[in-house]
Protein backbone atom coordinates (compact mmCIF):
# COMPACT_ATOMS: atom_id res chain seq x y z
CA UNK A 1 0.00 0.00 0.00
CA UNK A 2 1.01 3.91 -0.63
CA UNK A 3 2.89 4.52 2.43
CA UNK A 4 2.35 8.53 1.53
CA UNK A 5 -1.35 8.27 1.77
CA UNK A 6 -3.21 8.98 4.87
CA UNK A 7 -6.34 6.80 3.93
CA UNK A 8 -6.08 3.93 1.89
CA UNK A 9 -8.51 1.46 0.89
CA UNK A 10 -8.64 -1.53 -1.04
CA UNK A 11 -11.34 -3.11 -2.26
CA UNK A 12 -13.55 -2.06 0.64
CA UNK A 13 -16.63 -4.20 0.71
CA UNK A 14 -19.45 -4.63 3.31
CA UNK A 15 -22.98 -6.43 3.34
CA UNK A 16 -25.07 -6.26 5.86
CA UNK A 17 -27.26 -9.97 4.85
CA UNK A 18 -28.07 -9.63 1.53
CA UNK A 19 -27.39 -6.29 1.05
CA UNK A 20 -24.45 -4.94 -0.21
CA UNK A 21 -23.63 -1.10 1.00
CA UNK A 22 -20.26 -1.19 -0.51
CA UNK A 23 -18.97 -2.91 -3.47
CA UNK A 24 -15.51 -3.13 -3.37
CA UNK A 25 -13.84 0.74 -3.28
CA UNK A 26 -10.64 2.15 -3.70
CA UNK A 27 -9.16 5.22 -2.23
CA UNK A 28 -5.68 6.68 -1.44
CA UNK A 29 -5.95 10.27 -0.29
CA UNK A 30 -2.74 12.16 0.30
CA UNK A 31 -1.97 13.79 3.40
CA UNK A 32 -2.92 17.64 4.54
CA UNK A 33 -5.39 17.38 1.49
CA UNK A 34 -9.49 17.36 1.69
CA UNK A 35 -11.00 14.36 -0.55
CA UNK A 36 -14.84 14.80 -1.00
CA UNK A 37 -17.20 11.40 -0.95
CA UNK A 38 -19.82 12.64 -2.62
CA UNK A 39 -22.92 10.61 -3.59
CA UNK A 40 -26.85 10.16 -2.85
CA UNK A 41 -28.30 8.97 0.07
CA UNK A 42 -27.46 4.71 -0.04
CA UNK A 43 -24.39 5.05 -1.78
CA UNK A 44 -22.43 3.89 1.06
CA UNK A 45 -20.80 6.83 2.03
CA UNK A 46 -21.86 6.64 5.97
CA UNK A 47 -20.74 2.93 5.62
CA UNK A 48 -17.17 3.94 4.40
CA UNK A 49 -16.85 6.18 6.78
CA UNK A 50 -17.48 3.81 9.89
CA UNK A 51 -15.19 1.20 8.56
CA UNK A 52 -12.30 4.00 7.91
CA UNK A 53 -13.36 5.24 11.69
CA UNK A 54 -12.85 1.41 13.30
CA UNK A 55 -16.78 1.50 14.25
CA UNK A 56 -17.57 -1.00 11.89
CA UNK A 57 -15.54 -4.02 10.41
CA UNK A 58 -15.86 -4.75 6.18
CA UNK A 59 -16.70 -8.32 5.12
CA UNK A 60 -14.05 -7.62 2.28
CA UNK A 61 -10.90 -5.71 1.48
CA UNK A 62 -9.03 -3.72 3.90
CA UNK A 63 -8.03 0.10 4.96
CA UNK A 64 -5.27 1.86 6.44
CA UNK A 65 -5.70 5.37 8.05
CA UNK A 66 -2.40 7.34 9.34
CA UNK A 67 -0.43 4.02 8.40
CA UNK A 68 -2.31 1.90 10.71
CA UNK A 69 -4.83 -1.09 9.65
CA UNK A 70 -8.22 -0.55 10.70
CA UNK A 71 -9.12 -3.87 12.19
CA UNK A 72 -5.57 -5.02 13.42
CA UNK A 73 -4.53 -2.20 14.54
CA UNK A 74 -7.72 -0.57 15.54
CA UNK A 75 -6.58 1.90 19.07
CA UNK A 76 -3.67 3.25 16.91
CA UNK A 77 -6.09 4.44 14.09
CA UNK A 78 -8.46 6.26 16.87
CA UNK A 79 -5.68 7.73 18.45
CA UNK A 80 -4.72 9.37 14.94
CA UNK A 81 -8.53 10.13 13.66
CA UNK A 82 -11.35 12.70 14.49
CA UNK A 83 -15.20 11.65 13.43
CA UNK A 84 -17.49 14.42 13.22
CA UNK A 85 -20.70 12.21 12.69
CA UNK A 86 -24.17 12.59 10.94
CA UNK A 87 -25.89 13.13 14.57
CA UNK A 88 -24.25 15.32 16.89
CA UNK A 89 -23.51 12.86 18.94
CA UNK A 90 -22.94 14.46 22.36
CA UNK A 91 -24.50 14.24 25.20
CA UNK A 92 -27.29 16.53 25.72
CA UNK A 93 -27.30 16.91 30.23
CA UNK A 94 -23.88 18.46 30.16
CA UNK A 95 -22.27 21.19 28.97
CA UNK A 96 -20.15 21.56 26.08
CA UNK A 97 -17.07 22.36 28.19
CA UNK A 98 -18.61 19.08 30.08
CA UNK A 99 -18.86 17.26 27.14
CA UNK A 100 -15.19 18.10 25.79
CA UNK A 101 -13.64 17.29 29.07
CA UNK A 102 -15.35 14.20 28.91
CA UNK A 103 -13.97 13.15 25.76
CA UNK A 104 -10.95 14.84 26.48
CA UNK A 105 -9.78 12.65 29.68
CA UNK A 106 -11.63 9.57 27.33
CA UNK A 107 -9.14 10.48 24.75
CA UNK A 108 -6.47 9.93 27.73
CA UNK A 109 -5.48 13.45 27.92
CA UNK A 110 -5.43 12.97 31.63
CA UNK A 111 -7.41 15.64 34.11
CA UNK A 112 -5.69 18.74 33.46
CA UNK A 113 -4.78 18.46 29.66
CA UNK A 114 -8.36 17.54 28.81
CA UNK A 115 -9.80 20.92 30.62
CA UNK A 116 -7.00 23.08 28.94
CA UNK A 117 -7.85 21.16 25.37
CA UNK A 118 -11.92 21.73 26.34
CA UNK A 119 -11.34 25.70 26.63
CA UNK A 120 -8.88 25.89 24.12
CA UNK A 121 -11.45 24.14 21.71
CA UNK A 122 -14.63 25.66 23.10
CA UNK A 123 -12.72 29.42 22.25
CA UNK A 124 -12.23 27.91 18.57
CA UNK A 125 -15.56 26.80 18.08
CA UNK A 126 -17.24 30.12 19.44
CA UNK A 127 -19.09 28.33 22.59
CA UNK A 128 -16.86 29.45 25.37
CA UNK A 129 -20.01 31.14 26.77
CA UNK A 130 -22.95 29.11 25.85
CA UNK A 131 -24.64 26.54 28.83
CA UNK A 132 -26.28 23.15 28.26
CA UNK A 133 -26.48 21.11 25.43
CA UNK A 134 -29.61 20.83 25.32
CA UNK A 135 -30.28 24.36 24.68
CA UNK A 136 -28.19 24.75 21.79
CA UNK A 137 -29.02 25.45 18.29
CA UNK A 138 -28.64 23.14 15.79
CA UNK A 139 -25.57 25.10 14.50
CA UNK A 140 -23.97 25.03 18.12
CA UNK A 141 -24.45 21.26 18.31
CA UNK A 142 -22.48 20.75 15.14
CA UNK A 143 -19.83 23.01 16.15
CA UNK A 144 -19.48 21.40 19.37
CA UNK A 145 -19.53 17.78 17.26
CA UNK A 146 -16.27 19.47 15.26
CA UNK A 147 -14.73 20.50 18.64
CA UNK A 148 -15.16 17.32 20.24
CA UNK A 149 -13.61 15.43 16.93
CA UNK A 150 -10.55 17.44 17.21
CA UNK A 151 -9.80 17.07 21.14
CA UNK A 152 -6.84 14.78 20.10
CA UNK A 153 -5.61 17.26 17.17
CA UNK A 154 -6.01 14.54 14.84
CA UNK A 155 -3.76 13.71 11.79
CA UNK A 156 -7.37 12.56 9.94
CA UNK A 157 -10.27 14.04 10.28
CA UNK A 158 -14.03 12.54 8.89
CA UNK A 159 -16.92 14.76 8.42
CA UNK A 160 -20.11 12.57 7.65
CA UNK A 161 -22.39 15.00 6.53
CA UNK A 162 -21.18 17.89 8.41
CA UNK A 163 -23.71 20.30 7.01
CA UNK A 164 -26.84 18.64 6.67
CA UNK A 165 -29.40 20.36 7.86
CA UNK A 166 -27.75 23.19 8.92
CA UNK A 167 -28.81 26.85 8.24
CA UNK A 168 -26.23 28.72 5.54
CA UNK A 169 -24.81 30.86 8.47
CA UNK A 170 -24.05 28.00 10.03
CA UNK A 171 -22.77 25.98 7.26
CA UNK A 172 -20.60 28.76 6.01
CA UNK A 173 -18.75 28.94 9.62
CA UNK A 174 -18.06 24.98 9.00
CA UNK A 175 -16.76 25.46 5.73
CA UNK A 176 -14.29 28.04 6.98
CA UNK A 177 -13.31 25.22 9.87
CA UNK A 178 -12.65 23.13 7.56
CA UNK A 179 -10.42 25.31 5.42
CA UNK A 180 -8.33 26.47 8.13
CA UNK A 181 -8.22 22.13 9.30
CA UNK A 182 -7.06 21.62 6.12
CA UNK A 183 -4.23 24.40 5.86
CA UNK A 184 -3.06 23.35 8.73
CA UNK A 185 -2.19 20.29 7.88
CA UNK A 186 -5.24 18.19 8.82
CA UNK A 187 -6.30 15.47 5.93
CA UNK A 188 -10.09 15.53 5.67
CA UNK A 189 -12.20 13.15 4.37
CA UNK A 190 -16.14 14.54 4.11
CA UNK A 191 -19.16 12.93 2.66
CA UNK A 192 -21.56 15.27 1.21
CA UNK A 193 -24.87 15.12 -1.34
CA UNK A 194 -24.08 18.41 -2.20
CA UNK A 195 -22.00 19.16 -5.50
CA UNK A 196 -21.67 22.54 -3.69
CA UNK A 197 -20.11 21.66 -0.69
CA UNK A 198 -17.72 19.38 -2.14
CA UNK A 199 -17.08 21.90 -5.06
CA UNK A 200 -16.44 24.58 -2.19
CA UNK A 201 -13.90 22.26 -0.03
CA UNK A 202 -11.95 19.45 -1.50
CA UNK A 203 -9.28 19.15 -3.59
CA UNK A 204 -10.26 15.70 -5.26
CA UNK A 205 -13.92 14.37 -5.47
CA UNK A 206 -14.83 10.66 -5.27
CA UNK A 207 -18.33 9.76 -6.65
CA UNK A 208 -19.76 6.59 -5.06
CA UNK A 209 -23.03 5.18 -6.63
CA UNK A 210 -24.46 2.17 -5.15
CA UNK A 211 -21.42 1.43 -2.97
CA UNK A 212 -19.26 1.73 -6.45
CA UNK A 213 -16.84 4.46 -7.24
CA UNK A 214 -18.26 5.96 -10.65
CA UNK A 215 -15.76 8.77 -10.88
CA UNK A 216 -13.21 10.63 -8.84
CA UNK A 217 -11.18 13.85 -10.08
CA UNK A 218 -10.66 17.53 -9.17
CA UNK A 219 -13.99 19.57 -8.80
CA UNK A 220 -12.45 20.91 -12.51
CA UNK A 221 -11.95 18.21 -14.11
CA UNK A 222 -15.77 16.27 -12.75
CA UNK A 223 -17.18 19.79 -14.00
CA UNK A 224 -15.31 19.71 -17.86
CA UNK A 225 -16.75 15.87 -18.06
CA UNK A 226 -19.96 17.43 -17.13
CA UNK A 227 -19.88 21.08 -19.66
CA UNK A 228 -20.13 23.32 -16.74
CA UNK A 229 -22.66 26.07 -16.48
CA UNK A 230 -25.09 26.80 -18.35
CA UNK A 231 -26.35 31.18 -19.11
CA UNK A 232 -30.32 30.68 -20.04
CA UNK A 233 -32.01 34.03 -20.90
CA UNK A 234 -35.48 34.90 -21.27
CA UNK A 235 -36.66 37.51 -23.75
CA UNK A 236 -39.55 39.78 -23.25
CA UNK A 237 -40.00 40.36 -26.81
CA UNK A 238 -40.33 37.37 -29.34
CA UNK A 239 -38.99 39.61 -32.63
CA UNK A 240 -35.64 40.05 -30.83
CA UNK A 241 -34.86 36.20 -30.06
CA UNK A 242 -32.58 36.02 -32.92
CA UNK A 243 -30.70 39.12 -32.16
CA UNK A 244 -30.53 38.17 -27.94
CA UNK A 245 -28.96 34.62 -29.50
CA UNK A 246 -26.15 36.58 -31.25
CA UNK A 247 -25.18 38.21 -28.54
CA UNK A 248 -25.45 35.29 -26.33
CA UNK A 249 -23.50 33.14 -28.40
CA UNK A 250 -20.80 35.98 -28.83
CA UNK A 251 -20.86 36.15 -25.08
CA UNK A 252 -20.21 32.70 -24.45
CA UNK A 253 -17.99 31.87 -27.87
CA UNK A 254 -20.54 28.68 -27.98
CA UNK A 255 -23.51 28.15 -30.38
CA UNK A 256 -26.43 28.96 -28.41
CA UNK A 257 -29.72 27.07 -28.06
CA UNK A 258 -33.01 28.88 -28.66
CA UNK A 259 -36.25 27.52 -28.25
CA UNK A 260 -38.95 30.10 -29.89
CA UNK A 261 -42.04 29.05 -27.51
CA UNK A 262 -40.88 29.54 -24.28
CA UNK A 263 -38.42 32.96 -25.90
CA UNK A 264 -35.33 31.17 -24.51
CA UNK A 265 -31.84 31.35 -25.52
CA UNK A 266 -28.81 28.83 -23.52
CA UNK A 267 -25.32 28.02 -23.70
CA UNK A 268 -22.64 26.92 -21.89
CA UNK A 269 -20.23 29.26 -20.17
CA UNK A 270 -17.60 26.59 -18.89
CA UNK A 271 -16.06 27.84 -16.25
CA UNK A 272 -15.95 31.54 -17.11
CA UNK A 273 -19.62 32.01 -15.61
CA UNK A 274 -19.75 34.83 -13.61
CA UNK A 275 -17.68 37.17 -16.34
CA UNK A 276 -19.61 35.82 -19.22
CA UNK A 277 -23.15 36.66 -17.59
CA UNK A 278 -21.86 40.55 -17.09
CA UNK A 279 -20.80 40.75 -20.69
CA UNK A 280 -23.99 39.11 -22.11
CA UNK A 281 -26.44 41.20 -20.31
CA UNK A 282 -24.07 44.53 -20.70
CA UNK A 283 -24.14 43.54 -24.36
CA UNK A 284 -27.92 43.07 -24.57
CA UNK A 285 -28.69 46.02 -22.38
CA UNK A 286 -26.29 47.93 -25.05
CA UNK A 287 -28.93 46.38 -28.23
CA UNK A 288 -32.04 47.64 -25.58
CA UNK A 289 -33.04 43.84 -25.80
CA UNK A 290 -35.38 43.55 -22.78
CA UNK A 291 -34.22 39.99 -20.43
CA UNK A 292 -37.75 38.67 -18.43
CA UNK A 293 -35.34 36.12 -17.00
CA UNK A 294 -31.90 35.72 -16.53
CA UNK A 295 -30.17 32.53 -15.09
CA UNK A 296 -27.00 30.56 -14.76
CA UNK A 297 -27.56 27.53 -13.93
CA UNK A 298 -25.41 24.61 -12.20
CA UNK A 299 -25.62 21.35 -13.03
CA UNK A 300 -27.38 19.48 -10.43
CA UNK A 301 -26.17 16.53 -8.35
CA UNK A 302 -29.23 14.11 -10.33
CA UNK A 303 -27.76 15.56 -13.61
CA UNK A 304 -23.90 14.56 -12.15
CA UNK A 305 -25.58 10.72 -11.67
CA UNK A 306 -27.39 10.63 -14.49
CA UNK A 307 -24.38 11.34 -16.56
CA UNK A 308 -21.91 9.57 -14.37
CA UNK A 309 -23.53 6.33 -14.19
CA UNK A 310 -24.46 6.32 -17.59
CA UNK A 311 -27.84 8.09 -17.86
CA UNK A 312 -29.40 5.13 -16.09
CA UNK A 313 -32.51 5.78 -14.18
CA UNK A 314 -32.62 5.92 -10.50
CA UNK B 1 3.84 8.24 10.49
CA UNK B 2 5.03 4.58 11.62
CA UNK B 3 3.09 1.83 12.05
CA UNK B 4 4.69 0.14 15.06
CA UNK B 5 1.52 -0.52 17.55
CA UNK B 6 2.61 1.12 21.02
CA UNK B 7 2.28 -1.85 23.81
CA UNK B 8 1.42 -1.60 27.35
CA UNK B 9 1.56 -4.29 30.24
CA UNK B 10 -1.75 -6.02 31.28
CA UNK B 11 -1.89 -4.10 34.93
CA UNK B 12 -0.98 -0.53 32.88
CA UNK B 13 -3.90 -1.26 30.75
CA UNK B 14 -6.45 -2.41 33.83
CA UNK B 15 -5.86 0.34 35.35
CA UNK B 16 -6.31 2.68 32.51
CA UNK B 17 -9.75 0.72 31.97
CA UNK B 18 -11.15 0.98 35.11
CA UNK B 19 -9.65 4.97 35.11
CA UNK B 20 -12.14 4.94 31.54
CA UNK B 21 -14.91 3.20 33.17
CA UNK B 22 -14.63 5.86 35.95
CA UNK B 23 -15.06 8.94 33.74
CA UNK B 24 -18.00 7.39 31.79
CA UNK B 25 -19.98 6.72 35.59
CA UNK B 26 -18.98 10.64 36.27
CA UNK B 27 -20.65 11.58 33.51
CA UNK B 28 -23.46 10.46 35.09
CA UNK B 29 -22.73 11.77 38.60
CA UNK B 30 -22.40 14.98 36.99
CA UNK B 31 -26.10 14.64 35.03
CA UNK B 32 -27.30 14.84 38.78
CA UNK B 33 -25.34 17.95 39.49
CA UNK B 34 -27.02 19.33 36.58
CA UNK B 35 -30.01 18.41 37.07
CA UNK B 36 -30.97 17.41 40.85
CA UNK B 37 -34.66 17.86 40.68
CA UNK B 38 -34.38 14.43 38.19
CA UNK B 39 -32.77 12.54 41.18
CA UNK B 40 -35.05 14.48 43.77
CA UNK B 41 -38.07 12.98 41.39
CA UNK B 42 -36.08 9.36 40.71
CA UNK B 43 -36.50 8.82 44.64
CA UNK B 44 -39.52 10.29 44.91
CA UNK B 45 -41.58 8.25 42.44
CA UNK B 46 -41.32 5.28 44.74
CA UNK B 47 -41.87 7.29 47.64
CA UNK B 48 -44.81 8.36 46.08
CA UNK B 49 -45.90 4.85 45.04
CA UNK B 50 -45.11 3.70 48.41
CA UNK B 51 -47.46 6.05 50.11
CA UNK B 52 -50.51 5.19 47.24
CA UNK B 53 -50.11 1.22 48.08
CA UNK B 54 -49.56 1.81 51.95
CA UNK B 55 -52.63 4.14 52.63
CA UNK B 56 -54.95 3.64 49.86
CA UNK B 57 -54.66 -0.35 49.50
CA UNK B 58 -53.22 -0.98 53.05
CA UNK B 59 -56.29 -1.45 54.55
CA UNK B 60 -57.88 -4.03 51.88
CA UNK B 61 -55.17 -6.36 52.35
CA UNK B 62 -55.28 -9.39 54.75
CA UNK B 63 -52.16 -9.27 57.33
CA UNK B 64 -51.45 -11.39 60.18
CA UNK B 65 -53.14 -10.45 63.29
CA UNK B 66 -51.01 -7.35 64.84
CA UNK B 67 -48.91 -7.04 61.98
CA UNK B 68 -48.87 -3.30 59.84
CA UNK B 69 -49.21 -3.57 56.28
CA UNK B 70 -46.07 -1.05 55.47
CA UNK B 71 -44.25 -3.89 57.22
CA UNK B 72 -44.79 -6.19 54.83
CA UNK B 73 -44.86 -3.72 52.21
CA UNK B 74 -41.68 -2.10 52.73
CA UNK B 75 -39.59 -4.94 51.47
CA UNK B 76 -41.68 -5.59 48.25
CA UNK B 77 -41.38 -1.91 47.70
CA UNK B 78 -37.45 -2.13 47.58
CA UNK B 79 -38.12 -4.97 45.63
CA UNK B 80 -39.91 -3.02 43.07
CA UNK B 81 -37.78 -0.28 43.31
CA UNK B 82 -34.26 -2.31 42.24
CA UNK B 83 -36.89 -3.80 39.39
CA UNK B 84 -37.89 -0.16 38.02
CA UNK B 85 -33.89 -0.13 37.42
CA UNK B 86 -34.33 -1.96 34.58
CA UNK B 87 -36.09 0.45 32.30
CA UNK B 88 -33.40 3.14 33.61
CA UNK B 89 -30.53 1.01 32.68
CA UNK B 90 -32.37 0.70 29.42
CA UNK B 91 -33.02 4.08 28.83
CA UNK B 92 -29.81 5.55 29.33
CA UNK B 93 -28.20 2.64 26.88
CA UNK B 94 -30.46 3.28 24.52
CA UNK B 95 -30.15 6.63 24.48
CA UNK B 96 -26.34 6.66 23.98
CA UNK B 97 -26.75 4.29 21.04
CA UNK B 98 -29.17 6.45 19.18
CA UNK B 99 -27.44 9.45 19.29
CA UNK B 100 -24.13 8.22 18.05
CA UNK B 101 -23.04 8.83 21.80
CA UNK B 102 -21.68 4.97 21.36
CA UNK B 103 -20.21 5.66 18.27
CA UNK B 104 -18.11 8.86 19.53
CA UNK B 105 -17.00 6.45 22.48
CA UNK B 106 -16.07 3.96 20.52
CA UNK B 107 -14.10 6.21 17.98
CA UNK B 108 -11.87 7.00 21.09
CA UNK B 109 -8.70 5.35 22.10
CA UNK B 110 -10.22 4.23 25.14
CA UNK B 111 -10.79 1.06 26.92
CA UNK B 112 -13.98 -0.26 24.81
CA UNK B 113 -15.15 -2.05 28.28
CA UNK B 114 -15.56 1.69 29.74
CA UNK B 115 -18.92 1.42 28.32
CA UNK B 116 -20.21 -0.98 30.04
CA UNK B 117 -18.25 -0.57 33.08
CA UNK B 118 -19.28 3.05 33.68
CA UNK B 119 -23.02 2.32 33.19
CA UNK B 120 -22.60 -0.21 35.62
CA UNK B 121 -21.08 2.04 38.43
CA UNK B 122 -23.32 4.67 37.79
CA UNK B 123 -26.76 2.71 37.82
CA UNK B 124 -25.45 0.92 40.93
CA UNK B 125 -24.58 4.44 42.52
CA UNK B 126 -28.00 5.88 41.46
CA UNK B 127 -29.84 2.47 42.73
CA UNK B 128 -27.96 3.30 46.26
CA UNK B 129 -29.41 6.76 46.52
CA UNK B 130 -32.68 5.96 45.55
CA UNK B 131 -32.65 2.83 48.36
CA UNK B 132 -31.69 5.18 50.73
CA UNK B 133 -34.30 7.22 49.68
CA UNK B 134 -36.45 4.56 50.12
CA UNK B 135 -35.53 3.36 53.51
CA UNK B 136 -35.80 6.54 55.18
CA UNK B 137 -39.25 6.75 53.57
CA UNK B 138 -39.75 3.47 55.09
CA UNK B 139 -38.60 4.67 58.70
CA UNK B 140 -41.04 7.76 58.30
CA UNK B 141 -44.20 5.67 58.05
CA UNK B 142 -42.91 3.38 61.07
CA UNK B 143 -41.17 0.44 59.37
CA UNK B 144 -38.62 -0.77 61.49
CA UNK B 145 -35.64 -3.49 60.91
CA UNK B 146 -34.51 -5.99 63.38
CA UNK B 147 -30.87 -5.90 63.87
CA UNK B 148 -28.27 -3.56 61.60
CA UNK B 149 -26.08 -6.73 60.52
CA UNK B 150 -29.75 -8.08 59.04
CA UNK B 151 -30.57 -4.65 57.54
CA UNK B 152 -27.17 -4.43 55.82
CA UNK B 153 -27.55 -7.93 54.41
CA UNK B 154 -30.84 -7.21 52.77
CA UNK B 155 -29.29 -4.24 51.11
CA UNK B 156 -26.88 -6.13 50.31
CA UNK B 157 -29.20 -8.63 48.33
CA UNK B 158 -31.57 -6.13 47.07
CA UNK B 159 -28.51 -4.53 45.26
CA UNK B 160 -27.37 -7.71 44.09
CA UNK B 161 -30.72 -8.20 42.34
CA UNK B 162 -30.11 -4.57 41.06
CA UNK B 163 -26.72 -5.69 39.49
CA UNK B 164 -28.19 -8.68 38.11
CA UNK B 165 -30.79 -6.35 35.92
CA UNK B 166 -28.27 -3.73 34.97
CA UNK B 167 -26.71 -6.51 32.38
CA UNK B 168 -30.39 -7.22 31.38
CA UNK B 169 -31.26 -3.73 31.05
CA UNK B 170 -27.72 -2.84 28.85
CA UNK B 171 -28.37 -5.88 26.89
CA UNK B 172 -31.94 -4.73 26.13
CA UNK B 173 -30.87 -1.17 25.24
CA UNK B 174 -28.09 -2.06 22.89
CA UNK B 175 -30.25 -4.32 21.20
CA UNK B 176 -33.30 -1.98 20.60
CA UNK B 177 -31.63 1.09 20.14
CA UNK B 178 -34.74 2.95 20.73
CA UNK B 179 -35.31 5.17 23.86
CA UNK B 180 -38.87 4.54 22.39
CA UNK B 181 -38.78 0.46 22.93
CA UNK B 182 -38.08 0.93 26.30
CA UNK B 183 -41.83 2.29 27.58
CA UNK B 184 -42.51 -1.64 26.39
CA UNK B 185 -40.11 -2.97 29.24
CA UNK B 186 -41.67 -0.18 31.39
CA UNK B 187 -44.68 -1.47 31.22
CA UNK B 188 -44.12 -4.62 32.08
CA UNK B 189 -42.23 -3.88 35.23
CA UNK B 190 -45.40 -3.58 37.67
CA UNK B 191 -46.98 -6.86 36.04
CA UNK B 192 -43.78 -8.77 37.27
CA UNK B 193 -43.82 -6.75 39.88
CA UNK B 194 -47.58 -7.56 40.84
CA UNK B 195 -46.84 -11.37 39.80
CA UNK B 196 -45.15 -11.65 42.84
CA UNK B 197 -44.96 -11.71 47.14
CA UNK B 198 -44.35 -7.79 47.17
CA UNK B 199 -47.70 -6.76 47.79
CA UNK B 200 -49.93 -9.40 48.69
CA UNK B 201 -49.31 -13.30 49.09
CA UNK B 202 -49.11 -15.70 46.92
CA UNK B 203 -51.39 -18.34 48.63
CA UNK B 204 -53.77 -15.65 48.18
CA UNK B 205 -53.32 -16.00 43.85
CA UNK B 206 -55.38 -18.88 41.50
CA UNK B 207 -52.63 -22.16 42.00
CA UNK B 208 -50.84 -22.07 39.34
CA UNK B 209 -50.39 -18.15 39.15
CA UNK B 210 -49.60 -17.85 42.70
CA UNK B 211 -46.37 -20.95 42.13
CA UNK B 212 -45.48 -18.47 39.27
CA UNK B 213 -45.11 -15.67 41.69
CA UNK B 214 -43.54 -17.91 43.98
CA UNK B 215 -40.48 -18.45 41.34
CA UNK B 216 -40.44 -14.84 40.08
CA UNK B 217 -36.58 -14.28 41.48
CA UNK B 218 -38.19 -10.89 42.95
CA UNK B 219 -39.85 -12.92 45.24
CA UNK B 220 -36.95 -14.60 46.85
CA UNK B 221 -35.04 -11.37 47.10
CA UNK B 222 -38.42 -9.92 48.75
CA UNK B 223 -38.80 -12.53 51.13
CA UNK B 224 -34.91 -12.88 51.50
CA UNK B 225 -35.23 -8.96 52.88
CA UNK B 226 -38.20 -9.39 54.86
CA UNK B 227 -36.37 -12.06 56.59
CA UNK B 228 -33.37 -10.24 57.01
CA UNK B 229 -34.84 -7.17 58.11
CA UNK B 230 -36.58 -9.15 60.73
CA UNK B 231 -40.00 -8.13 58.95
CA UNK B 232 -43.05 -10.66 59.09
CA UNK B 233 -43.58 -12.81 55.38
CA UNK B 234 -46.22 -14.16 54.10
CA UNK B 235 -44.91 -17.79 54.76
CA UNK B 236 -45.53 -20.39 52.53
CA UNK B 237 -45.03 -24.42 52.47
CA UNK B 238 -43.08 -24.54 48.95
CA UNK B 239 -39.38 -25.41 48.30
CA UNK B 240 -38.77 -21.65 46.61
CA UNK B 241 -40.25 -19.95 49.55
CA UNK B 242 -38.26 -21.82 52.16
CA UNK B 243 -35.40 -21.45 50.86
CA UNK B 244 -35.70 -17.62 50.19
CA UNK B 245 -32.02 -16.40 51.35
CA UNK B 246 -30.05 -18.88 49.06
CA UNK B 247 -32.34 -18.29 46.22
CA UNK B 248 -32.03 -13.93 46.07
CA UNK B 249 -28.08 -14.98 45.81
CA UNK B 250 -29.03 -17.93 42.63
CA UNK B 251 -31.54 -15.80 40.77
CA UNK B 252 -28.86 -13.17 40.37
CA UNK B 253 -25.77 -14.49 39.72
CA UNK B 254 -28.03 -16.56 37.17
CA UNK B 255 -29.62 -13.88 35.71
CA UNK B 256 -25.75 -11.86 35.60
CA UNK B 257 -24.87 -15.23 34.02
CA UNK B 258 -27.17 -14.94 31.16
CA UNK B 259 -27.56 -11.14 30.06
CA UNK B 260 -23.96 -10.57 31.40
CA UNK B 261 -22.35 -12.41 28.59
CA UNK B 262 -24.88 -11.54 26.22
CA UNK B 263 -24.52 -7.99 27.03
CA UNK B 264 -20.93 -7.76 26.74
CA UNK B 265 -20.98 -9.98 23.45
CA UNK B 266 -23.63 -7.21 21.87
CA UNK B 267 -20.68 -4.68 22.71
CA UNK B 268 -18.06 -6.56 21.13
CA UNK B 269 -20.09 -7.01 18.16
CA UNK B 270 -21.26 -3.75 17.61
CA UNK B 271 -19.13 -3.57 14.50
CA UNK B 272 -20.24 -6.38 12.56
Amino acid sequence: MHRLSAIVARGLRRTYGGTTALDGIDLDVRPGTVRGLLGPNGAGKTTAVRILTTLLRPTGGRAEVAGFDVVTHPRQVRRSIGLVGQHAAVDEQLTGRQNLELFGRLSRLGAKAARARAAELLERVGLDHAGPVSAYSGGMRRRLDLAAGLILAPSVLFLDEPTTGLDPRSRADLWRAVRELAAGGTTVLLTTQYLEEADQLADRITVVDAGRVVAEGTPGELKARLGGERLVVVVRDAERLAQAAAIVGRATSAAPEVDQDTRRVSAGVGTEGVRVLTAALTALSEAGIEAEDVTLRRPTLDEVFLDLTGGDAR
Amino acid sequence: MTAVPVTEGPLRRLGLALADGWTVARRDLIHWANQPMTVVFGVLFPVMITLAFGYLFGGAVDVPAGADYFAFLMPGMYGMTMLFGLGSTMVAVATDASRGVTDRFRSLPMAPSAVLVGRAVADLLHSVLVLAGMLACGLAVGWRPATLSGALGAAGLLLLLRFALLWAGIYLGLVTRDPGAVTAVQTLEFPIGFLSNAFVAPSTMPGWLGAVAEWNPLSSTVAAARELFGNPGWGGDSWIARNAVPMAVVWPLVITAVFFVLAVRRHQRLDR
